[in-house]
Parts: structure tokens; sequence; C-alpha cells
């Protein structure tokens, strides 16, 4: 299987005067026509999926992402009603839809899959499906635009997808579908009247698809909220969608574009271009806002600091749970990293960073620093040790050591090992003077009986609001 | 015929979750309850309104979004299933409605004589918005009354909600005024929250009451000091604040639907009844009931 990627973007029009009345005015039938340039060039890639992300499809809880394989319907446009019903029956490769879900949760998005008969796709969706796909032989997915998702978020978006586009070796190509301007006329016109709704607009949307040509897909990503403020309605899904189609693009300026058409729908700023990942030889410019790999931002408003318990006032937002958990003042909650060797187990707590449990070398088992949290709930034993003011509280060490030793025991029995094996020790302590006593008592009633080596250190401070770590080797040997 | 009437005019709002939490019949999804104050309110929406006679509902949806002018729905029968895009694994209900083509013509005739851009929407493919759907249901789960459904005009997002105003405030004295001529007994819903700040997350259970508050105090102050000038019959305070109401609480208002409600009832200076208050998804939504029929001259 060859290393997958995206063989071309498209950036198209969301009415559906190019499916419904393409020669009621010559600048809707370009606009048809370089629809039509722009399906033949799908297939001359010979591309295995088509990907739409449609600034019509609005969603409120993350991404959705359709997963229906088949959905059938009839879509009538809330405003140009009267140009007739457009029916459709779609290919969608929900098998990708759900990759690409689960590889949004991995990278802290939260998403979902729609599966629903009679689930209403959007009209962008249509048009473009419609248009680009006419024969439904290319699978293809659909996602929406989140109206609260900023750059980060979109941008992760993307490279979720690319994710499983590359694991699934998949020759793809990304679509838009989307307004340059979207200010459309207020009023009913005459078909043949149609034309750009300001000057203004007409600039902007020239200055885009310049752009564009250019192959400076990254450039307009920086300029959207610019875009947005200038030639857009405001409350319509902001002008997000370049912010995906250049991360699907790798956040390039390099890149081949041709403009197949821009002309006006009932007034908004309409184009197909094509952008062919092919390097324009004019040089990779500069690209300076942040890349993003994962997201950590504002969700998770349901779990607010003020309801938690106080002995779970410390859990973490976790990028894999969709970032359901907000955290106001810690580390995220991770899963823990897979490779040759690791050991994992739901029985312990969740890393705080990308790393196993353990680890296998040969017949040694190497530990990741243990806490006590407790696997699921992460609360405490003992109490936390200070409350998310940092204020301190009141904690038992004896408490926060057993729970340590009951860790690192789920662990070493992941493993396939005994507490027997283990054989060396190092523990960390926030506050010796405190709890030196306290921890060495559980010591010596658990793993002092053991026998390992032990080396114990006062440090400044543990990622969590705990008092004690231990960092443990194991013997696996006979 | 006598002079057609407003019996009453309520602001009956339609997050699907309200009709996900009853399990009626012609929903898919099933839930162990939830909003149970909304759905009170909605009760004794329905109760208060029991022994008045009325011959139709007229009903402005913020989901039946329109850019180009305003439209009305023009044939006398609409079935189907709708799904809602952003909640479908709550709301997929089939639905049967009817009509009132006439009245709706009538509204449409005013308003264009009033200047507006208006159009009846006579598409037969064409689905209901869930909006209209779910106020639809709870405020007549029988849906033994004829409808007519107006679309809400996206005027805020091109210009402000000044303009916006001024154009529903015009397309409510339309309303009136076709109401008043067809000699019918109607009934006015704005299908409107208040605040309109959601959650992005959703719970595990999306009908889990533990999770279900407002998002911000800001947002619960601004939904108090509406309600508080409904209940105290200050519709022309509501209308003079809501630039700010609706900018600040991101409010749902900026579909037009609280504005062209006061417009349509002659912003009302009686009170209005309170009949219930809760958050879905975090957002602020209100059962009020302008009762008319106790302040208008009734002319049989
Ligand atoms: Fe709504």
């Amino acid at each position: 299987m060859s290393e997958g990627g995206i063989v071309a973007s498209f950036v198209v029009p969301v009415h559906p005067h190019t499916v419904l009345a393409p020669d009621k005015n010559p600048g809707w039938r370009k606009l048809r026509d370089a629809y039509d340039d722009a399906a033949a060039t799908i297939k001359d890639l010979n591309a295995d999926l088509i990907i739409i992300y449609s600034t019509t499809w609005p969603s409120i809880i993350g991404h959705q992402i359709q997963a229906d394989p088949n959905p059938e319907w009839v879509l009538v446009d809330h405003d140009f009603h009267d140009l007739g019903s457009i029916s459709y029956s779609f290919n969608i490769d929900a098998e990708f839809a759900h990759a690409w879900n689960d590889a949004s949760e991995k990278r802290g998005l939260q998403s979902r899959c729609v599966n629903y008969k009679g689930f209403p796709i959007d009209v962008g969706s249509v048009v473009a499906l419609t248009l680009l796909n006419p024969d439904n032989k290319i699978p293809a997915v659909i996602v929406s635009s989140n109206m609260y998702a900023n750059r980060s978020e979109t941008t992760v978006l993307a490279k979720s997808c690319l994710d499983v586009v590359k694991a699934q070796g998949r020759r793809a190509v990304a679509v838009t579908a989307m307004s340059l301007s979207n200010r459309m006329f207020t009023d009913f016109i005459d078909a043949k009247q149609d034309k750009i709704h300001s000057l203004k607009d007409d600039e902007w949307n020239r200055k885009i698809l310049e752009f564009l040509e250019q192959g400076r897909m990254e450039d307009v990503g920086q300029l959207s909220r610019t875009i947005h403020q200038q030639i857009r309605v405001q409350k319509v899904v902001a002008f997000k969608p370049m912010w995906w189609l250049s991360a699907m693009n790798g956040n390039r300026n390099d890149l081949t574009g041709k403009v197949l058409a821009y002309e006006a729908i009932h007034g908004a700023g309409c184009a197909v271009v094509h952008i062919d990942p092919t390097p324009s030889g004019a040089g990779e410019k500069e690209y300076d806002e942040d890349d993003v790999e994962y997201f950590h931002g504002e969700r998770g408003v349901l779990d607010s600091a003020e309801e938690a318990p106080a002995d779970t006032q410390h859990e973490h937002e976790q990028p894999s749970d969709g970032g359901q958990k907000m955290e106001q003042n810690g580390p995220a909650l991770w899963d823990p990293t897979e490779a040759e060797g690791s050991v994992n187990t739901d029985a312990a707590p969740k890393p705080v960073g990308a790393y196993p449990h353990a680890r296998k070398v040969g017949d040694m088992l190497f530990l990741s620093g243990v806490g006590p949290r407790q696997p699921g709930t992460n609360a405490i034993p003992g109490g936390p040790i200070h409350d998310e003011n940092g204020e301190p509280l009141d904690y038992d060490i004896k408490a926060q050591t057993h729970a340590v030793v009951d860790n690192v025991k789920r662990i070493v029995e992941e493993a396939g090992a005994t507490m027997e094996q283990v054989v060396d020790v190092t523990t960390f302590l926030v506050d010796m003077k405190r709890d030196f006593s306290g921890y060495n008592e559980v010591w010596a009633q658990t793993l002092g009986k053991v026998g390992p080596t032990r080396t114990t250190l006062a440090i400044d401070a543990l990622p969590t609001p705990i008092a004690v770590e231990m960092k443990v080797i194991v013997h696996l040997g006979e | 015929m006598g002079r057609g009437q407003i019996v009453a005019g309520c602001i009956a709002p339609h997050p699907p979750h309200l009709v996900y939490a009853e399990n009626p019949p012609q929903n898919e999804p099933v839930a162990e309850g939830g909003w149970e104050q909304l759905r009170w309110g909605y009760e004794r929406l329905r109760d208060s309104l029991a022994d008045k006679e009325y011959d139709a509902i007229v009903l402005l949806s913020p989901h039946w979004q329109t850019y180009v002018g305003t439209h009305f729905l023009g044939l006398p029968q609409f079935e189907g299933l709708s799904v809602d895009p952003i909640f479908p694994n709550l709301f997929r209900y089939h639905y049967d409605m009817t009509v009132d083509v006439e009245l709706a013509k009538a509204i449409h005739d005013e308003a264009e004589a009033a200047g507006l851009p208006v159009k009846m929407m006579e598409n037969p493919d064409f689905r209901v918005d869930y909006g209209t759907i779910t106020t639809g249901h709870l405020f007549n789960p029988d849906w033994d009354k004829p409808i007519v459904v107006i679309s809400s005009n996206r005027s805020t997002a091109y210009y402000s909600v000044e303009v916006m105003q001024e154009i529903m405030v015009e397309l409510g004295k339309a309303t009136r005024k076709a109401i008043e001529a067809s000699g019918k007994k109607v009934v006015v819903l704005a299908s409107n929250s208040l605040s309109h700040r959601h959650f992005t997350t959703e719970s595990e259970m999306p009908e889990d009451m533990s999770k279900e508050h407002i998002t911000s105090h800001a947002m619960h102050l601004w939904d108090m000091r509406i309600i508080e000038y409904m209940r105290t019959g200050q519709s022309q305070r509501i209308l003079d604040e809501m630039p700010e109401f609706t900018e600040q609480a991101i409010a749902e208002s900026d579909g037009g639907g609280i504005s062209w409600l006061l417009s349509t009832l002659d912003t009302p200076d009686y009170p209005a009844i309170l009949h219930g208050y809760g958050t879905i998804i975090g957002t602020g939504n209100a059962v009020v009931e302008w009762p008319c029929y106790q302040h208008e001259v009734t002319a049989a």
C-alpha cells in the first residue's frame, strides 16, 4: 500500500443554482461548467475518497462526521425552494468516517459520527457531492463546521483526517463547500441581474483568488479572520474553511492553484478553485502561526471547577476522552503510549504525558513514575496536597503511600510479574520533613518486606497535587 | 364574519431536548425524562389555554432561516421526518401538519403591502424545520389546529439588531392586521429561547440533569431581567434593550421572534404569565404567555 495523501483540493460554492438552474444566468453556467471540470479532474486523478468540509453544516457539540453509508433524501433549500428539489443518494465511506472520528478523539477533539435515516445533509454538501461525484463512484465523507471552533481546533481536525488518509493509503480529494463573500441580496432579484453584492466584496474576493492562484493557501488561512470581518455576514459560520484546507495541505504557500470560475450567486462570491499539491516552485514562504498537533482548548464547560467534589478538583483534561474534563490548573491526562515492550493497564491512573505505564527490555521492566491517583476517578486517597488555587490542604501521607504501592502492584502484575521481583525503587517526596516517617512506616509494611534497594529524594513539586511518587525497576527473570 | 382576534401570544422555546424527554410516539429516540421545569411550564401553558377557543396557530421559527426575505409555508399539508442536524441523537420526529394557507397568504400579502420582501413556500418536498416541529408539538401535541409558519429573516446578520427589529415590528403589525381582517381567533407563538450560549460538550446521557445549568452568571442575569420586564408588562423596554440583550446574551432573539411577537401583540403593557424557566444545554429558556383574552376587546 502506497503512502496516502491529498491529490487535489477544491473550493466550491454552496448554493443550489449550479445544480437546479445553471442556465438562468451565464455566471451560474460558468460555475457549473467549472464544477464539471473539477469532477473530470477528480476522475483523472484516480481519487478514491472525497472529503467535504461544509460551511452550511454548522455544529455545536464538536464536529460531526456523516457515517450513514447511503444517505438518501430530497433536499429543498430554505431560501431558494422555488428552484426545485435535489434528490440525493450518496456513497459515504462510513469506515473512514469512524476512523476519522477515533483519530479526532485521540487528538483531543470533541467529535461524533452521525448515522440516522433522514439526516438532513446540508445544501453545500449536497451540491458539491452531486456535481463532483456525479456517478457516486468515489466514496465520500462529510464533516460539519463547528460554530465555536477556532483555528487550532480546525487545524487539528484536518490533522486527524490526514492521520487516517495516510494510515489507509488513500488518494483523497479535500473539498471546502463555501462562499467567499457571503453577503446575498436581501431582496428577490431577476436572475439575469445577479452580481457580486458590493465592490468591496468583489475586491476582497479577487484578492483571495489571487492568493489561491499563487498557491498561497496558508496566507489565506492567516487572513481568514480579517476576511470574515470584511466580507462575511456575521453569525454565519465564520470564514474558517481555509484553516482546514490549509492544514489538509500541510500549511503551505507553494501549492499550485487554478481558479476555474468566479461568479456571483444572488450576490454572494462563488468560486471553483483547484489546488494542486505540486510545489509551484515559488519557494516556501514564511509560516508564523502556531501549528497545533493536539487540541487542549475551551471544551468541557459541563465540568466546571466549582461543581467538582474536593477530591476530584484536580482531574485533568483528557485528550483521550474528547476533552470532556476541563482542567483549570494542572496537566492533561493522556492515554498511555504504545511502543515495543510497553505495558499499560486501565487498572493504573492515566499518564500526565505521552509515556507508557511501563516498558520491558529483555528481562527488565522499567516503570514510569507512579503516584497515588486512583484509576478511573483520579481521586487521591488521603486527599490532594493543595486546592485549585494552590492553597495547602491537610492530607494523609500513609494513605497516599499505600495507594502508590497498590498502583505499582497493578502495573507489575499487568506485566505478568509479582511484587517480589521489584529490585530497585526511587521515591520522591514533596515534603520530606512532614512525610518521611509516615511514608517509611507504610514502606516497611509493604515493599520493605520484599527487599528492593531504595533511594528517597525530596523534590519541589509533582505535576499533580500529590505528595509521593515512586520510580520502580523490576527484574522479570526466573 | 367578526373581527379576528389574538387570543394569546407566547414565547414557546424549541430545543428538541424537550420533545425527546417527553417520549412522544412520533419521536424515535427514547429518554429517561429530563428538563421537567420547562416541560411542566408547557403543561401549564396548555392548561391555561385549554378552555380558550381558537382557529389557528401562527408561529415564527428561528430555524427556518431565510436570508432573502420572509417566507411562509404555502401548502395545506406537510408530512415527513424531521431530524435535528445538531442533535440528531435526540430528535427524529415524524410529523404531519396542516397549514392555514389562507391566513398565511393574508399575512404574506399584508407584509408585502408594507414593503417587506416575502415569498410563499410552495415546494411539496420542503422539510419543515425542527424549531417549528418542536414548538408545534409542545404547544399542541395533538396537532389538531392548522398552523401558519413564518421563516426567520436573518437581517441581523446583514445589518444590526436595530434594523432587524424595525423589520420585525413591521412584520408584527402586518401579522396583527391580517389576523384581525381574517375574522379568525389565533394564538401567536414565538419559537424562541432567551440567552443562547451552549455548552460545547454533551453528557453521556443528555438528560442527566445533574449537568444542566446556565452557562454563566451573566446569562442568568440577562434572562431574569427580560423575564422581569415580561412579568411586569414592560414590553417596550424589552424592545428598547433588544440590541444589548441580543448581543450580550448571544440571544436567539437575533432571529427576530420576540420583536415580532411583541409587535404582533401591540407591545402589551399588561403582565405576561411566566409558566416556566429552565436551561437546556446551558441556554436559557422561558415559557411565557401574554393572556390577550383578558385584555383585548372582543368584538364578537
Ligand atoms: Fe434554537
